[in-house]
Parts: structure tokens; sequence; C-alpha cells
């Protein structure tokens, strides 16, 4: 590993949006041949940096010098011209079209694409033996797996010779093993004399793969250490800017009578893909049953069909009612009515109304109940909102007004609201899809807590989460999806990560 | 956080989108030939300068808050009703087989009737473009459209070969019995001794018009109802996660909507005309999108919005009478107060808000 000069140096960068200040007096140096870790909460102003740095916007003030040369960068062509390659969280890839086809777009020499294809074809071979980047040059998008989209992503910056490769949360959509295969890769490219910038909020990733790590907050960089210098427990305080508790304390489950039992469930959905196949399960009152899996094998269709949301085959008991999934009983009402409460993935569209006051979103889904009306006609408005101040205190939410609407929120904030309404109802069941997604470090510690103070109370709770850690600290049980199936069932005690991880992959 | 606060949001656009719309009017007028000074002076003095001008204007404004009122219900739960004019002339179908079918005692029984007749014939019609929006997809823009050309078609034909009198070479119902006769303004000021100009045709209508306003006020923002209906137009797929009911919400919100638009025709079939005629409605319908979308689909905003267009309705007839302009330019200007309104709301906004922002930027 050669500790040479500087190959990106950042000064004084400043970037606002109207009056929010996404980056201030942002300075950085990164050295060629080094893996550099950037971490942050959401809104900390990491994309913002690296969109600066990609030509997608441009800074307020400041400069950028690239191997000491100022340069301006005005656009993502102009990035890629000086060695700079991006590989965004969602990629940007054209589904019908070969590997191949796709890393020369954009980047064809001429008007014939047959040569530029030839000659991409020999350049892509010398990638794939030099940094295990092995992928079928002639597959389409479509039918090869996320992870080796994202190898095509990589082998697209790389083939227009880009020293310096930007990966944006590059492990959100992949196993733990594909996640392991990447970093090999990574490692290698850097002993090949590249320059990765890693944006993650998984800490974990950081302490394994970076060399350096930047802590980002509230738009301001407020630390550059060695990752050898540092801990997890450090640079969650530096993010969040207190002490966080990491790990979650829980008692072991008081396991009572059955709350939710389902059989033989079949879903197939509108396009007419069989989605969930014979899902058979059983959760407890006083429990967390979790349901890991990578993401859109199933788990969001089964948690809208849990829900009421989506009609399918097969049958559910919830605290010894039988509905059948196909019936016109079964919807999101007469969910609530057996209190099934639904923390939904996608709270902004599904659990939340984003132009509504956060006290008119309190009444989401249970606006039918009598406690919300002050007559035969009227709903009880003065008596929602004194029951949203309540729990903007009891859930901590900020800032403590619920006459603000729920997009003036921010993620963790509306995560608590949807939170505050379906916990504050008394649920015998909790529904929760990923429920700290997009959420801040400070805040997951909050939610957590809450969900186990739920299970103590002797409720069942079905948790879905793409992220293991989660999975694995909160669950009692844990059940596996893959391609719409229950691969297996695991004890959240005496499993690990690997276990489960060869599960995900549809293995065992 | 929104960078506009709400009271510019609310009143500074629409006033300058209003503005603008005039500035462009009134380049319009110099290139005819005239003085847009004069005419505002024409315009304002012909709608507002006598209780003449302000029985009509208000007269126009009772037909544009129950069709803008009826396309503000439709558009809180993300549904465009175009089809406000169809809804308004099968309303007055519904007032006309009312007052002829019966020999009403009082004005009052046959008002409660004729409403209730009216309402039902215009949520039909708005009722139908909802059943196959919330059935079979077809888009109720669509459908409404040409359910205006099929309400006009229905009209022609019931009133040239059904209700025409024998013998009448006119495409009209023989005249309401005196008993259906709606007090007037006149009338009713006249009791409490204000003059009040015997020949406007506004009359008790204008009243319903604002008890709707607050009752339409009360549905959407203080009823179950109204909660799910801006649930559902704000967010289908909340609405669905909250267990409302897609097909509920179009069918209900299509016919209060449809009511509204048909609730028009007490004022202009039953209070003014008191027979029905050919194109009864003559627009209002189409107004009324107008008055919904400067109203912001606000029942006050709609009541302000209508009275703008009422005043312009009236103000432009006068200029028509009085200069070489032609009657249409004021349909010149309803057609710029949408265009900057509706569709260029962001000309106005963006600029605003910029203006907003660097302003903040120098509190702090």
């Amino acid at each position: 590993m050669t500790q040479t000069q500087p190959i990106i140096e950042l000064d004084s960068i400043y970037k606002s949006f109207g009056s929010v200040r996404a980056n201030k007096n942002i300075s950085l140096k990164i050295n060629s041949g080094t893996i550099h870790g950037i971490v942050g909460e959401n809104g900390a102003g990491k994309s913002t940096l690296m969109s600066i740095l990609y030509g997608f916007y441009k800074a307020d003030k400041g400069t950028i010098k690239i191997s000491d040369q100022k340069v301006l960068i005005a656009d993502s062509q102009s990035a890629i011209a000086h060695g700079i390659g991006m590989v965004f969280q969602h990629f940007k890839l054209v589904e019908n079209f070969t590997v191949l086809e796709n890393i020369v777009l954009g980047a064809e020499n001429g008007n014939l694409i047959a040569p530029s294809l030839k000659s991409a074809r020999e350049t892509l071979k010398n990638l794939a033996t030099e940094y295990e980047l092995n992928v079928d040059p002639d597959s389409l998008i479509e039918n090869i797996s996320v992870g080796m989209q994202q190898r095509v992503e990589i082998l697209k910056a790389l083939y227009r010779k880009a020293k310096i490769l930007i990966l944006d949360e590059p492990t959100g959509v992949l196993t733990p093993a594909e996640a392991e295969h990447l970093f090999r890769i990574l490692k290698n490219l850097k002993n090949e004399g590249k320059t990765i910038i890693l944006i993650t909020h998984k800490l974990k990733e950081i302490m394994s793969v970076t060399d350096t790590v930047s802590v980002m907050r509230q738009g301001e960089m407020t630390a550059t250490v060695k990752t050898v210098d540092t801990n997890p427990e450090q640079l969650a305080e530096l993010m969040v800017g207190r002490k966080v508790l990491l790990q979650i304390e829980k008692k072991a489950p008081i396991i009572g009578s059955s709350a939710l039992y389902c059989r033989n469930l079949n879903y197939t959905d509108e396009k007419g893909v069989h989605r969930l196949k014979d899902i058979n399960f059983n959760v407890s009152q006083g429990e967390i049953l979790g349901i890991a899996g990578v993401a859109g094998n199933g788990q969001s269709e089964l948690l809208e069909v849990l829900a009421g949301i989506k009609k399918a085959e097969g049958e559910i008991t919830v605290n010894s009612n039988n509905i059948s999934l196909n019936s016109r009983t079964s919807n999101p009402l007469t969910r609530r009515h057996l209190g099934v409460s639904h923390v939904p993935e996608d709270r902004q569209k599904l659990g939340l109304v984003m132009d509504f006051y956060a006290w008119e979103n309190m009444a989401l889904g249970y606006h039918y109940k009598d406690q919300y009306r002050s007559n035969k006609f009227f709903m009880d408005n003065t008596q929602l909102k004194l029951e949203t101040e309540q729990r903007i205190k009891n859930f901590d939410i900020r800032p403590n007004d619920g006459d603000l609407a729920a997009k003036s929120f921010s993620g963790g904030n509306q995560q608590k609201i949807v939170l505050a309404r379906e916990i504050e109802q008394n649920p015998n069941i909790l529904i929760v899809g990923q429920p700290t997604r997009g959420v801040d470090i400070g805040a997951i510690e909050f939610i957590h807590r809450r969900i186990i103070q739920l299970r103590d109370a002797g409720k069942a709770v079905i948790l879905v989460s793409v992220e293991l850690d989660e999975i694995l600290s909160l669950s009692d049980r844990i059940l596996v999806m893959f391609d719409g199936k229950i691969m297996g069932e695991k004890i959240a005690a005496t499993t690990d990560e690997r276990e489960l991880g060869l599960l995900m992959a549809g293995i065992g | 956080m929104d960078v506009l606060p709400k009271w510019a949001e609310v009143v500074l656009i629409p006033l300058i989108s209003l503005a603008l719309s005039f500035l462009i009017s009134a380049i319009v007028i110099i290139a005819i030939g005239e003085n847009p000074l004069s005419a505002l002076q024409i315009m304002v003095d012909g709608a507002l300068g006598s209780t003449y001008g302000w029985g009509y204007t208000l007269y126009y404004t009772t037909n544009f808050i129950f069709t803008g009122l009826a396309v503000s219900v439709a558009f809180h739960a993300k549904m465009f009703n175009i089809g406000g004019e169809g809804q308004a002339l099968l309303g007055g179908l519904g007032v006309a087989v009312i007052c002829l079918a019966f020999e009403w005692p009082h004005w009052s029984l046959a008002l409660i009737a004729a409403s209730f007749g009216a309402m039902i014939f215009g949520a039909f019609w708005a009722l139908i473009p909802a059943y196959l929006q919330a059935t079979r997809g077809s888009h109720i823009v669509i459908t409404t459209i040409m359910f205006n050309f099929i309400a006009a078609s229905v009209l022609n034909y019931l009133l040239v070969n059904v209700l025409r009198p024998e013998g009448s070479m006119d495409p009209a119902t023989r005249k309401f019995s005196e008993a259906a006769h709606l007090p007037t303004l006149h009338e009713m000021f006249s009791i409490i001794g204000i003059p009040f100009s015997k020949a406007a045709p506004v009359n008790i209508s204008f009243l319903i018009a604002i008890v709707a306003c607050i009752l339409v006020w009360l549905l959407i923002w203080h009823t179950r109802l109204g909660y799910e209906i801006r649930t559902f137009g704000h967010s289908e797929e909340a609405a669905q996660y909250a267990g409302i009911s897609t097909t509920k919400i179009i069918l209900t919100s299509m016919i209060i909507s449809g009511g509204l638009a048909g609730l028009m025709a007490i004022n202009n079939v039953m209070g003014e005309a008191e027979r029905l005629v050919m194109n009864a409605a003559e627009g209002a319908g189409f107004i009324g999108i107008a008055v919904a979308l400067m109203g912001r689909s606000h029942p006050v905003g709609v009541f302000l919005a209508a009275l703008l267009f009422g005043f312009l309705y009236q103000g432009g007839a006068e200029l028509a009478l009085w200069t070489s302009i032609p009657r249409d330019l004021i349909i010149v200007i309803q057609a710029l107060v949408i265009l900057f309104t509706g569709a260029l709301d962001n000309l106005v906004r963006i600029p605003l808000e910029k203006i907003f922002v660097s302003f903040q930027k120098k509190v702090d």
C-alpha cells in the first residue's frame, strides 16, 4: 500500500438549498490508493457532498483539487473526464440491454456500435481477471442478480478509466455473502492503486474495509480519523453528538398463546408473478418474530397481505378469529378492529399523508373510531389535537408541534409519528416493516426500545427488515424468506449472520 | 418546511396571478384600440355601480359558487370533474320536472323539492362517469366532458319533443306557475325597506349558495367523510392503508360534486328564467373550474373567486354594450386567469419563493 499524496482535496466547500445549509465549510483530503469511508445520519450532507464531487450540484463556495490540479466539475461528463466514477444506490442500467451494451452506453467511440462492443469485450475480460469482477457480458440486465448488476456499475466506471470510485450505500440490496464479495473487489481495486469513497450508515462495514473515515453531522465534517484508531461506539457518538446504545438490551421472552396463525398463504401479483409461496407460520403473544431476507423476496407483499391491503389465497387466524385472505372482510379496517396495527415499510406513501398536519395523521386508519367523533356528524379535532400533543411528548417527536405538516418532519420523526399512532392504539399484534429505514441512529435506539416494550407487555410483533443486525438484535425467532418461500426458521439467540446469510441466498 | 408562509400561498399568489392576467388583458384592449382604464371604469360602474349592477353580479356569483364548490369537492378527492356544465343542465331538468309536475302551495316547499330534484339529477349525471372511473378505470376527465355533450343533446331532445308546450315554436318548457316564484333580493329587501333594483335576477338562491359554502367547509374539514375524501385525494396508497374504500370515495365525492353543480339550477332555472330553456347553464359549469382553481378549492376562496367572476361577467356585458370591445374579451380574461392561477402557478410561485428566501437570509 502506497501512502502517497492526496488525490482529492476539498477545501471549504459550502452548499445551501434555500435556507437549508447542506454543506458547511467542508475540507477533506483523501490519499490515493485508499478506501475512505464517509458516515453520517440521513440529511447530514453526505450525498450532497458526493453530488458536488460528481458534478450534479455546483458548490456555492470552495475549491476541488484532483491530483493537485484545481478543477471545475460542471457536470458528470467532466467528473468522468477527471477520473471519477460513481455507483449509485439505485442502479442506472437499461434493463433490456446486455451487460456489454450497458457498459458501452454513452462511451461509444464513433457512430458504429460493433467496434466499440468488440473493444469493450476485450477490456472487460482484462478487468474481470484483474479484479474478480466476473459478469457474463451477453446476459440481459433484467436476468442477472442485484449483486451482478452492481458489478456492472463498477465495470462501467472502470471502463471509463475511473481512478476514484464513489459508492453510495452499496450493500443495502446485497446478501451478506454478496457484500463480502464486493468488499473483496474493493480491496483488489485499492491494491491496484484506485481510490474508493464508501458512503454507508453501517458502522461494521466502515470498520472492516476502510483505511480512513470521515463523520458528517448537520452539514459539517465533524471528524476525519484513521479507522484503526476508532471504534463503532465513538463513530456513533460523533454522528449523533451524544452517547448511543448500539446493542439493545432485552429480557427473555414470556411466550403466551398464539396471536396470529397463518396457513397456506399464496399470493400472485397483478403481473401474474407468484410472489408468496405456501407461507405457514405462527406468532405468539410476547414474542417478536423477525422476517429476514434480501429486499424483494416477498417480505413487502407478506406485510401487505397480513395487514389486509392485498388479497391473497389462504387463511389467517387472529386471536381465534378465522379470516379467509380473499374474502371481503380481509381488509385494513377489520384488521384494526381485531387489534392488528401496521407500521408500513413505506411511511411516506402509505403510513402518512405528507400534506396533512401531524394531528390529522394521528387518525389515519383510526378515523372511524368513536373517540374521534364529537357527535353523529363531526370529527372531534380538538380531541385529536390533544391526543397528538400527548403522543408527541411520549415519543419525543421533534419539533413538538402537531400543527406542522408531516412533510416538515425528518424521516426519523415521521416514523415516530406512525409508530406513536400504531402503538398508542394498544394493539394485540404489531406488524412493522423496516422500522428504522432512513432513520437516524438516535431515533433507532428509541424505536427499538418501544418495540421491545410492546413485546414485554405481552403483545405479538412481526418485524420485517432488510437489516440483519436489526433482525438479530430484536427478534426472538427468525424466519428467512427467499423467492417468496420461507427458507428456514432459526432461534435468534442461537443463530448468526453467516447461517442466516446462507438461507437468504436460498442455500440450505 | 414550506418556503412560503400561508398568507402568501393563499392570498399573494392568486392576487399576483390576477394582476398579471389583467395586465395582459389591458394590452389586448390597447391592441383593439380602446383605453384599458376607461374599460375598467365601465366594468366597475356596470357591475358594482348600482343595485342593478350588483343584482346581476350576485346572480352570476351564485351560479359560480355552486359550480365552483362542485369542482372543489371533487378536487379534494383528486377527481377532475369537468362535467359541471352537463350536471347543471340536468339539474335544470330536475327543477323543471318538480316545478311542472305539481301545483305548489308555497314557494318554500317548491324550493325544497326543486333543490332535491336538482341535486338528484345532477348527482345522477356525475354518478355514471364516477362509476365508470371506479370500476372500469375510464378517465373521469374524458367521460365528464363527453357527458356534457350528452346532457346538451338529451335536453335538446326533451325540450323540442317532449317538454315544449303545444303550439310553441320555442324549444323551452312552459313557464312555471306563480307559486314556484322565488323571492328576489328586491322583494326580500323591500320587506325591511331597503331599495334594490327590481330588474336584477338575484334571488334567495344566493343565500343558499352561502349556506352551501359553509356546509362544504364542514364536510371537507370536519366530518369523517371529508377526512376520507382528503386522504384519498392526497394519497391513494395511504387511503388504502387506512382501509378507505376507493370506490366509495370516488362515488360519494362525485355524487356530492354533481349534486352541487345541479343545485345551481335553482338559481338560473327556477330563480331567473322560471322555465327551462336550451343551454340554460350558459357555461357556468366551466367557469366553476376556474373558480375552484383560483379559490384553491376552499369555500372562502370559491366565494371570493365566484364574486370576481360574477363581476367580470356583468362588467363584461356592460363593456360590450358601451364600447367596441366584444364580450368575448371576458372569455380572454377568464382564460388568462385560468392560465395564470392553474397552469402557470410556478411562474409566480418560484420567483416569489426566491424573494422570500433572500428576505429570510437577511433576517438571519
